[in-house]
């Protein structure tokens, strides 16, 4: 029975389909500001006259297609096409700067191919009881993810902690303007109607990574990225052969990315920092992580890319969508007649799996996809004059800033951002704290309120905040993060004064 | 001949299409706002033979996106939906750009209900058994619903009235995050609609559903009033145009709106998705926003969601 519905995923047109997604998806989440949720939410109705299979494998295809697309802007531009790129710039773009950026980008097509693999299998045949992994994660699990999530800041703030740890409570300020989300209070607008919306956080990575990026282009001689003589084509085989030296790196990335890709609040930016954070935690002494190691581009790469598969167990198996672009999948399903919810891997199971396969079929052909479109992305970029680059991007980040929502505010405030990101970065104050905690802010506040709320409603807030299992080990966790540095760096100096006596 | 007829056109009689439609929904993708306007994008090319291209602006509890309808151009080929009692209870609140009274809505289409929900294996087998455990361990019954001064939100103050009871409200991020918490435990039941019941299945369990009749979908699940509660509404969903659009570009709309809204295909998805229908075309809104407006207004005041 399962043998048939692969088969039917295998037609020729599912399988034009699927290049086709994963070739528009690679290009579309390489612009900043172009998402995958815009682009499917554009080709939902083009669907509509297609089998509910076909329809399926196109959406999941572009899907897959625009996360590993995120990867080119981080490495080449210094800027994250999707927020699940993030921490893919910190080695991304330094390797990139070397004259490593070709090998960058194979490394970051083998992780993404790899991470999606091991995301699409687990939702082939973990669905239903890694679904529970959803449930297990109430308010107060999300308040202290991410509390986690902001001490892996101190983690990745390489010697600068009191600056990063200063950026990521302002991206905490910053997240708190606009509408807020569970109390329904406007705050910190000022009376401004530009506020309103709040500072997004795809407006926010435009502005604070791609406008300093710019500035500096314009500002420094010579040229973008170091060209090494001779460039013929993706440094394929050298690429290979670090990602199977990396395998215990690969495989440990993408099992934090398919769980983290489950928990519906979470999402491929903080499965990408926990998996880099992780690397960078077990790397040999030789490794300089934040300096253009590839282990950090495989972590991040194939971290978000298995939340595609993770994100899409709650989806199918309770129907709650993780991301907005399994959303849009689910409401694809809908009109196609499919019932989702619990009932549907029993009642609608042919189609759920036809769309399985055709995402393991998606993940497989975006080796050859994300190689070619690698090798033309990095060769463009590398070979176009300063004078054309700087004004294309420039235009692209307003288009992408204004697409998202149709915003003039949101172009405003993507480059005030960035100005104000290109003179703090001259005092040492990073983009990452900031976005981080932008996008950890409002997980943090709502857990915190919810969990609040249900404690004090049980007369129970001291077991609700401390007396949770899993609460407890993600405390743990965090405070390993937060002491295991600072215990190692004693250690080391205290061996040092030894010797040195 | 085609010149006369357009130049009268523009007049008075009737308005047409010239292209895509952009329908806006001012929320993210996946919620009941989303899901109905999907429903509605196959019948509308099949009818109108002109693509209908969603797309979402969502921001302020969809502020944002009503903010700026009026600056949009209001020759028809722009859309955007709203919703009750949002748009009533948020300009109400503090200045967010628009006022209720500033959108053109010309139809409201669908309802979803309110409903109490729990999940199937839950102690609370009928309403009764929730409102006797309320009353005896007052504010411990917790329930998730999604945001605040939301239709969940007023739901629940308007029954803690009716039924003499003191629940805890929880808001959560969207229906989605506060069905999770029901379904993971973290609350005793959920303040949500007749379309959790529909999407979740088995799993869950309705309580009762603020309705004059039940939905046909659940014949075996009470309505409010049929337990002695005088309690009936929802969130209720419609669409308006930018307030330049001029009458014969307000009437078409309604028409059209209208005409999908009676196909029995997809009236017939509408209810299976678990939704109520609604008929108030361009001609019935004010009567009918007036009514609205007067209810919405006296709860929340009543709650001190509003001075």
């Amino acid at each position: 029975m399962e043998l048939d519905q692969f088969l039917a995923a295998l037609t020729p047109l599912n399988l034009a389909l699927a290049l086709f997604g994963v070739l528009a998806g690679t290009i579309v989440g390489s612009i900043p500001g172009l998402t995958a949720t815009m682009a499917l939410a554009v080709l939902v109705p083009v669907t509509f006259a297609m089998e509910p299979a076909s329809a399926l494998i196109l959406l999941g295809a572009i899907y897959t297609g625009a996360i590993y697309g995120g990867a080119y802007a981080a490495i080449l531009l210094n800027t994250p096409g999707t927020p699940s790129a993030i921490a893919t710039t910190f080695d991304g773009y330094p390797m990139a700067k070397r004259g490593d950026g070709d090998l960058a980008v194979a490394l970051a097509c083998f992780a993404s191919v790899f991470g999606g693999m091991v995301g699409a299998l687990a939702l082939l045949f973990l669905a239903p009881p890694l679904s529970k992994v959803a449930l297990a994660f109430g308010p107060i699990e999300y308040f202290w993810l991410s509390v986690f999530g902001l001490s892996l800041i101190a983690a990745l703030s390489n010697g600068n902690l009191m600056k990063a740890l200063a950026g990521g409570a302002f991206g905490m300020l910053l997240s708190t303007v606009g509408v807020a989300e569970v109390s329904a209070d406007i705050r910190l607008t000022f009376g401004s109607q530009t506020l309103i919306g709040g500072f997004g956080v795809v407006v926010a990575l435009i502005g604070l990574y791609c406008i300093p990026v710019l500035i500096d282009l314009v500002a420094v001689p010579g040229r973008h990225l170091k060209v090494e003589e001779n460039v013929k084509a993706v440094r394929i085989g050298d690429a290979f052969g670090l990602a199977i030296r990396s395998k215990f790196n690969l495989v440990r990335s993408s099992v934090i990315g398919t769980l983290v890709g489950i928990l519906p609040g979470a999402g491929g930016s903080v499965a990408g920092l926990v998996a880099y954070s992780e690397a960078k935690r077990t790397a040999k002494s030789h490794q300089k992580f934040g300096e253009g190691e590839p282990d950090g581009i495989m972590a991040t790469e194939s971290a978000n890319s298995a939340t595609v598969g993770g994100g899409f167990i709650p989806t199918l198996v309770l129907g709650i969508p993780g991301t907005p672009p399994d959303a849009i999948v689910l409401g694809a399903l809908l009109v196609q007649g499919v019932r989702t919810g619990p009932a549907m891997f029993t009642q609608s199971g042919s189609i759920v799996y036809t769309f399985i396969y055709g995402l393991i079929i998606a993940t497989i052909l975006m080796l050859p996809a994300g190689l070619l479109i690698g090798r033309y992305a990095y060769k463009s970029i590398v070979t176009i004059p300063k004078a054309v680059l700087v004004p294309a991007v420039g235009f692209m980040t307003i288009i992408g800033t204004f697409s998202i929502r149709n915003s003039v505010s949101d172009v405003i405030i993507m480059l005030c951002l960035g100005v104000f990101g290109w003179v703090v970065a001259r005092f040492g104050f990073a983009a990452s704290p900031i976005v981080l905690g932008l996008i950890l802010g409002p997980i943090a506040e709502q857990g915190f309120v919810q969990g609040w709320i249900i404690g004090d409603a049980t007369n129970n807030l001291f077991g609700m905040f401390f007396g949770r299992p899993i609460s407890q080990g993600i405390l743990a966790f965090t405070l390993i993060t937060l002491i295991l540095p600072i215990y190692l760096a004693r250690k080391k100096n205290k061996a040092h004064v030894e010797l040195e006596s | 001949m085609a010149i006369a007829m357009a130049s009268t056109a523009n007049v008075a009689t009737a308005a047409e299409l010239s292209g895509p439609v952009s329908y806006i929904i001012p929320f993210g993708p996946g919620g009941e706002s989303d899901i109905s306007a999907r429903f509605q994008q196959p019948f509308f090319k099949e009818k109108f033979g002109q693509d209908m291209v969603i797309s979402y602006q969502p921001g302020g509890g969809g502020a944002v996106g009503w903010a700026s309808l009026n600056g949009l151009k209001g020759d028809g080929q722009t859309i955007m939906g709203v919703n009750l009692p949002h748009i009533i209870i948020k300009p109400a609140q503090k200045d967010v750009g628009f006022t209720t009274e500033d959108l053109n809505t010309f139809y409201m289409f669908h309802y979803t209900p309110d409903a109490i929900v729990v999940t199937a294996d839950s102690p609370y087998k009928t309403l009764a058994d929730l409102v006797a455990d309320a009353k005896a361990n007052p504010g411990e019954v917790t329930m998730s619903g999604s945001g605040k001064a939301s239709a969940n939100h007023l739901a629940q103050i308007k029954f803690d009235k009716l039924a003499g009871t003191l629940t805890t409200y929880v808001p959560f991020k969207g229906t989605g995050a506060a069905v999770t918490a029901l379904l993971g435990k973290q609350t005793k039941a959920e303040w949500g609609y007749t379309t959790v019941g529909a999407k979740q299945g088995d799993a869950v369990r309705m309580l009762a559903v603020a309705m004059e009749e039940r939905h046909p979908l659940f014949p075996d699940v009470p309505t409010f009033k049929e337990l002695g509660y005088d309690m009936t509404g929802g969130a209720y969903r419609g669409i308006a145009l930018p307030n330049s659009a001029d009458a014969a570009t307000t009437k078409m709309w309604s028409d059209m709106i209208g005409e999908i809204n009676n196909d029995p295909a997809f009236r017939q998805q509408m209810l299976d998705g678990g939704f109520a229908m609604l008929d108030v075309d361009a001609d019935g809104m004010a009567d009918f926003m007036k009514a609205r407006i007067e209810e919405y207004l006296n709860d929340a005041r009543e709650a001190g969601l509003i001075k």
